[in-house]
This record gives C-alpha cells, sequence and structure tokens, in this order.
C-alpha cells in the first residue's frame, strides 16, 4: 500500500490532513470522535493499518493527547485531531507535551462556540486558545491553511516544525477549510521534505535528556534505546530530574520560549499580496483570508491602493514584521470570524498606522464586499 | 572500599542519585518499590525495554527512582500516557505505578478502558486510603466515615472495591496484597510482569504521616500490626467478596488469572485485514 498517495484529487480538507499526515511520516493517531474533524479520524483508520500504522480510538480526548505524548517518546510520529470542546481537553497533556518537549501535532478544525456551540459550522474563536491553550509560560506554533492543498502542505510542515523544535504544533482551521472539496495535488514521494527529530550522538553513560547545544533543542533518546531516562511534568533540570530551585525554573521556561523565539524568523511564514504599493492593508487568515484576496481585487478595481497580509503561521505572531509594514501603510483592517481576537495581537504590534476591526462571528465568513467596503470607509 | 559506594543488591534497578526518597517514615510505598524490583529480576526483565508511568501523588514518584526509561505523567493519565507507549511499540514491557486518586478518581475513565482492551501492561495501585501528597483528602478508597482533611466530620461516601472493578472491567490478571505480604507481593507483581494482558495488583499501603495520624491509628508500627492482624489470604474468591476493610478484614489473594487476547495483537491483526482488503480494492 502506498504511502503518499501521489495524484490530483477533488478532496476534502480534512482527508488532505490525513494524507498530509502519512506523507509526513505520521503512525500513530489517537482521538475521539468530533465534528468537524472527525474525517481526519475516519481516514486515519482506514490508512494508518494499510501503511503499518496504529490507529486508537480513546476514550475522550484528554487520553488521546496523553497517549499522543507516550507515542511520541517511542519514536513515532503522533497527531490527534479534534474541534474546540476536545482541544479544551487536552490543554493539559499539551502543556505535558511542552514541557517533555514531545514532538506530535495537534489539529483544532474550529467550530462555532463557547461550550458545544455550533459543531457543524465555521468559526474562527479558537486563536487565543490556540495560543494560550494550558497553564504557565511557553510559546506556541500554530499554522493555519486557507486551502485543502494548505491543510495537506502545512500538515507535513507541522511535523516538521514539531520534530525540529521538538514541541506540539498546532494546526488551526477554520471547519469550511477543513470540510470543503477542492483540487488537491500530492506530489512524488522524493518530492515530500521529511524531517526527524536530533537523536543523541552520546552513549546511555553521558546522556542527558534535556542538555542543549546552540540550537537550545535537547537530543531525544526513545524508550527502548538502552538510555534509561526519567522524564516528568515538573519542572527539571538537564539530568530530567526535578528541580525545584527558584534558578531551574527560570532555565527551563527561558529555555522553552527561547528555542522557539529565537528562531521565529524560520517559523514564520506570511502570504503577502500587493503589499509594495499598499495604503490600506488586510490582515486575516483562513477562509477570511481568501474573501480578503478577492476584497483587495475589488478595491484596486475601484481604484484603491489596497494589499494582503495573510498569516500561514498564526503563532508565533509576526509582531516585528506587522510593525515594519504598518510605517508603510495608512491603515490596516482585521477582518475574523468571532467578536475580535486577532485585532488586538495586530494593534499591539502595528504602531505605525491605524487598526481596524471587522467581527463577524460565525458562521457565515465575510464577503468580499464586506471587506471591500470596510477598506473603503476607512478615513485615510 | 575507598571511598566508593556501597553496592546493594537493588543496586542496577536503582537511581542511586535519587536517594533519600521523598516518601514519609513508615509509608508502605519503599516496600512496594523494593518488591518491584525484586519482581523485574525475578522475571528477567530486560531493563533496556522497560518503561514504568507514573501519575502525580506521592506514589508517582516511584517511577523516579527506577533505573529504566520512566515517565512521571500528569494526575490521572498514566495509563492513556503509557498506553500509546505500548502501542506504538509493543515491544515494550510496560508498567503503571500510581496512586489510589491518581488511578481511580481523575484517571478512572481510563482505569476502564484499559482494562477493557486488554492492553499489555501491568498497573500497581498503591492504595493508601487518601491524597497522600496534597495532605489528606477523601479518596475514592477513602472508608466510610473516615477523618480526612476534607471529611472533616467522618466521610459519607462508600469506598470503590478496585479488584472488584478491575474484573468488571475485563482485566486478566486481579490480586490485592497488603504491603506486609513482601514475598506474594513480590510474586505477584513477577506473574503480572509476565502476563501478556491488562494485570492489576492493588496494594494496601499504609500512610501513617497522614492517614494514620487524622484516624488516630496509632504509630506506623501499629498500623503495620493491625494490617497484618486482619488480612487474610483467599486465592481465588470472586472479586466482588473480596472485602476490603481496614479494621475488620483485609481479604487478599489472586482473584483472578484468564487468557485474553492482548490489544497490540488484536491491532497487528487488524493491519493485516486493512493491507488484504487495500491488496483486494486496487487490484
Ligand atoms: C489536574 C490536577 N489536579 C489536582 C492535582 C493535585 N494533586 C496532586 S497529587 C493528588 C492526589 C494524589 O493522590 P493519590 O493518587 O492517592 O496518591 P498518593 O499521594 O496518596 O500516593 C492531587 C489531587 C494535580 N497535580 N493535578
Ligand atoms: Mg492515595
Amino acid at each position: 500500500m502506498n504511502e503518499i498517495l501521489t495524484g490530483t484529487y477533488l478532496a476534502q480538507g480534512d482527508w488532505a490532513c490525513a494524507e498530509g499526515a502519512i506523507a509526513a511520516g505520521c503512525r500513530f493517531f489517537a482521538a475521539y470522535p468530533i465534528t468537524p474533524a472527525t474525517e481526519i479520524m475516519e481516514r486515519m483508520a482506514v490508512r494508518l493499518p494499510q501503511v503499518g500504522g496504529d490507529f486508537v480510538q480513546f476514550e475522550d480526548e484528554i487520553a488521546s493527547m496523553a497517549a499522543v505524548v507516550g507515542a511520541s517518546y517511542t519514536g513515532a510520529k503522533a497527531m490527534t485531531a479534534t474541534s474546540g470542546p476536545g482541544l479544551s481537553l487536552m490543554a493539559e497533556n499539551v502543556g505535558l507535551a511542552l514541557m517533555t518537549e514531545a514532538p506530535c501535532v495537534v489539529v483544532d478544525i474550529m467550530r462555532g462556540g463557547p461550550s458545544t456551540g455550533q459543531p457543524t459550522m465555521a468559526a474562527q474563536g479558537d486563536l487565543m486558545q490556540a495560543r494560550w491553550l494550558t497553564h504557565g509560560d511557553y510559546e506556541m506554533i500554530a499554522l493555519a491553511p486557507a486551502s485543502v492543498q494548505e491543510m495537506f502542505d502545512l500538515t507535513i510542515e507541522a511535523f516538521n516544525l514539531a520534530e525540529r523544535y521538538r514541541l506540539p504544533v498546532l494546526l488551526l482551521a477554520d471547519a469550511l477549510i477543513g470540510q470543503m472539496y477542492e483540487r488537491l495535488v500530492i506530489p512524488e514521494a522524493d518530492q515530500v521534505r521529511v524531517e526527524n527529530r536530533k537523536k543523541p550522538t552520546v552513549g546511555p553513560s553521558d546522556y542527558l535528556p534535556f542538555q542543549v547545544d546552540d540550537s537550545l533543542v535537547p537530543a531525544m533518546a526513545c524508550f527502548g534505546e538502552g538510555y534509561h531516562f526519567y522524564v516528568t511534568g515538573l519542572t527539571h533540570d538537564e539530568s530530567g530530574y526535578p528541580d525545584m530551585s527558584p534558578q531551574g525554573q527560570g532555565r527551563l521556561v527561558t529555555r522553552l520560549c527561547a528555542k522557539v523565539r529565537e528562531r521565529a524568523g524560520e517559523i514564520i511564514r506570511l502570504d503577502m499580496y500587493h503589499l509594495e504599493d499598499a495604503e490600506v492593508a488586510v490582515v486575516a487568515y483562513g477562509m477570511v483570508a481568501r474573501s480578503a484576496r478577492r476584497a483587495v481585487d475589488l478595491a484596486r478595481e475601484r481604484g484603491l491602493r489596497a494589499g494582503l497580509l495573510r498569516l500561514v503561521t498564526v503563532w508565533p505572531f509576526p509582531t516585528r514584521f506587522l510593525d515594519g509594514l504598518s510605517h508603510r501603510l495608512k491603515a490596516l483592517l482585521v477582518p475574523e470570524m468571532n467578536c475580535g481576537q486577532l485585532v488586538h495581537e495586530v494593534r499591539g504590534a502595528a504602531r505605525g498606522c491605524s487598526v481596524h476591526s471587522l467581527p463577524k462571528p460565525g458562521p457565515i465568513p465575510h464577503s468580499a464586499e464586506e471587506i471591500m467596503e470596510a477598506m473603503e470607509g476607512i478615513e485615510i | 572500599m575507598s571511598g566508593g559506594q556501597v553496592k546493594f543488591p537493588l543496586d542496577d534497578l536503582l537511581r542511586r542519585d535519587r536517594f533519600p526518597h521523598l516518601w514519609c517514615q513508615g509509608c508502605g510505598l519503599g516496600i512496594i518499590l523494593s518488591a518491584f524490583c525484586r519482581a523485574v529480576q525475578e522475571a528477567d526483565i530486560d531493563l533496556d525495554h522497560l518503561v514504568v508511568v507514573s501519575g502525580i501523588g506521592c506514589a508517582g514518584r516511584l517511577s523516579g527512582y527506577l533505573n529504566c526509561d520512566s515517565f512521571h505523567a500528569t494526575h490521572g493519565r498514566a495509563i492513556p500516557l503509557a498506553s500509546g507507549a505500548k502501542i506504538a511499540n509493543p515491544d515494550l514491557k510496560v508498567v503503571v505505578i500510581s496512586g489510589d486518586g491518581d488511578l481511580f478518581a481523575i484517571g478512572g475513565n481510563h482505569f476502564v478502558h484499559a482494562a477493557r482492551r486488554n492492553l499489555e501492561m501491568l498497573v500497581i495501585c498503591s492504595n493508601n486510603f487518601n491524597y497522600g501528597m496534597t495532605g489528606g483528602q477523601l479518596g475514592p478508597t477513602t472508608p466510610f466515615q473516615a477523618l480526612t482533611k476534607t471529611t472533616p466530620f467522618g466521610n459519607w461516601e462508600e469506598p470503590l472495591n478496585l479488584v472488584q472493578l478491575a474484573s468488571a472491567a475485563g482485566a486478566t490478571y486481579v490480586a490485592r496484597w497488603t504491603v506486609t505480604y513482601t514475598q506474594r507481593l513480590t510474586n505477584s507483581i513477577k506473574k503480572g510482569l509476565q502476563r501478556e494482558g491488562f494485570a492489576f495488583i492493588e496494594v494496601v499501603s499504609p500512610c501513617p504521616a497522614i492517614y494514620g495520624e487524622m484516624n488516630e491509628q496509632g504509630s506506623a508500627w501499629q498500623m503495620w500490626e493491625e494490617l497484618e492482624a486482619v488480612s487474610r489470604i483467599r486465592d481465588g474468591i470472586p472479586p466482588a467478596e473480596a472485602s476490603l476493610d481496614i479494621h475488620e478484614r483485609i481479604i487478599c489473594g489472586d482473584f483472578i488469572d484468564r487468557e485474553r487476547a492482548g490489544y497490540t495483537l488484536r491491532l497487528r491483526q487488524n493491519r493485516d485485514v486493512a493491507r488484504q482488503k487495500a491488496l483486494a480494492s486496487y487490484g
């Protein structure tokens, strides 16, 4: 059975995500059914046993996320997929994955919330949850696909980032992207770039499981390799042992943040459209960015120099880039399918121009006309 | 031995640099640790393939003293974390050692489902009848009317019979011992380690410093004497009849010993079916 189903398809976003995971080398998947992410799970149930992997439907999302961490520590590339209510349940063990530096991928197909909300309908209400899912100090990486093709491509990217930086990486897609059907091109196997975690170069007697070099990312031994290492969610030192000293806390969380912050330039991916000469620009991600792109075309037809900054990586946030951009613009517009989340981050970053909010709670995304009119309505 | 450390029989199994341990005087966890180490030795378990996972609590610290791959997970989530490890690498020998609150209150659902799946792992519960680590609150095994920090006028809830639950959920090996039966406990752990299925051992373990103190059970020594006096071995009796009353009668023994296909074996069979179906449908 082929691991990479090279070809051109009319595919659903969730399906593309599952195929992207398998192409990236995912061989362990644990989840609990939830709309609108269930199709990822159903595809994995078919595909993983065919390619020699393991699929398990656990008793809840808490168990699913714990199992992903356990599988990751055997060396497996592991993933789970859920929606808001399930993501809320995963919070504590996503924190465990951050603290124990267990590479893995968590997919959130966003639906309306809070609580059970609108299970089958779209929203972008989890942006801040993606950033601050669990308690404590940490950095998150979250990618926001805007097409079925990106559901495939960015799932692979999520695994690569997880392996490179040893952390859980979130794929944050709104329900419309997960559920829609679109053209998908799955490339030849040799065109898929796959990264793997750094393994120890020393033997068990010299191995310190959380010792780092300049990359700030420790080499990872796995269960069963003879290293006899101890892992704890408690604050720990290089040897992995609990460290309750005041310095211990500072050392560990500073490194956990720094390994992402110092590499933010390599991690962040932005899609820029007509920004070179823009006076007004839209900042958006996911489904809303698609309307925004059309809105830019419409506005330009009517003589307004409009542009679009689409966030492919929503976290870490491109603070410095946005600030620089804002000094070349007259205004920024932030349409989003919620009551206003991204706009606060944009306001915090962009000090060179005015920032305007265009919130719209789901499930209907902004139309291109709505975004265009909002751009035209800004006094510049 | 000039300046060198004295060598003890269990040294190879322990992280000597982690001692002294953090448990209180008279606590039963030291006995569980040494019984476990002896059982690993006697069963000739390959330390390179042994993974011990624990949750949070006094019992949860046990994994940190063992010289093998070990993981101190979140509260209640040792079993699902261990499940992920076992499923992703069935060559591992996976053991969960944790407390009564961790495994049966916050983690109770995971216990039921891992037993139902017959995941090949040994689960050892140190039952000290309260939440030791957080200072002595009510737990799912706290006896009726016992005093804890959160039942200051006496517990009005009834405790869970752990071996009955384990059996009903489908565990293939179920036993209960008190820490006073060190040899039988060791043999039982050995059996559990050798089993290719879900094995469960409840170990009644005194907590003189907190639970005993609150319930005026006297010194650690007196608590141990009482444990010895009330315990009886009844191998093979139905787990529902294996009662546990810390002042009257504690029924110990091997209660369940049966065969059933293990979970990772079933997963491998599922792979074979999936591959055959795929070949058929792709011609
Ligand atoms: C999610 C969460 N809730 C609460 C706690 C606090 N806590 C730590 S240990 C513990 C109870 C442990 O009791 P038990 O499992 O019986 O272990 P013991 O200490 O008695 O060995 C609690 C409630 C926690 N660490 N995590
Ligand atoms: Mg307890």
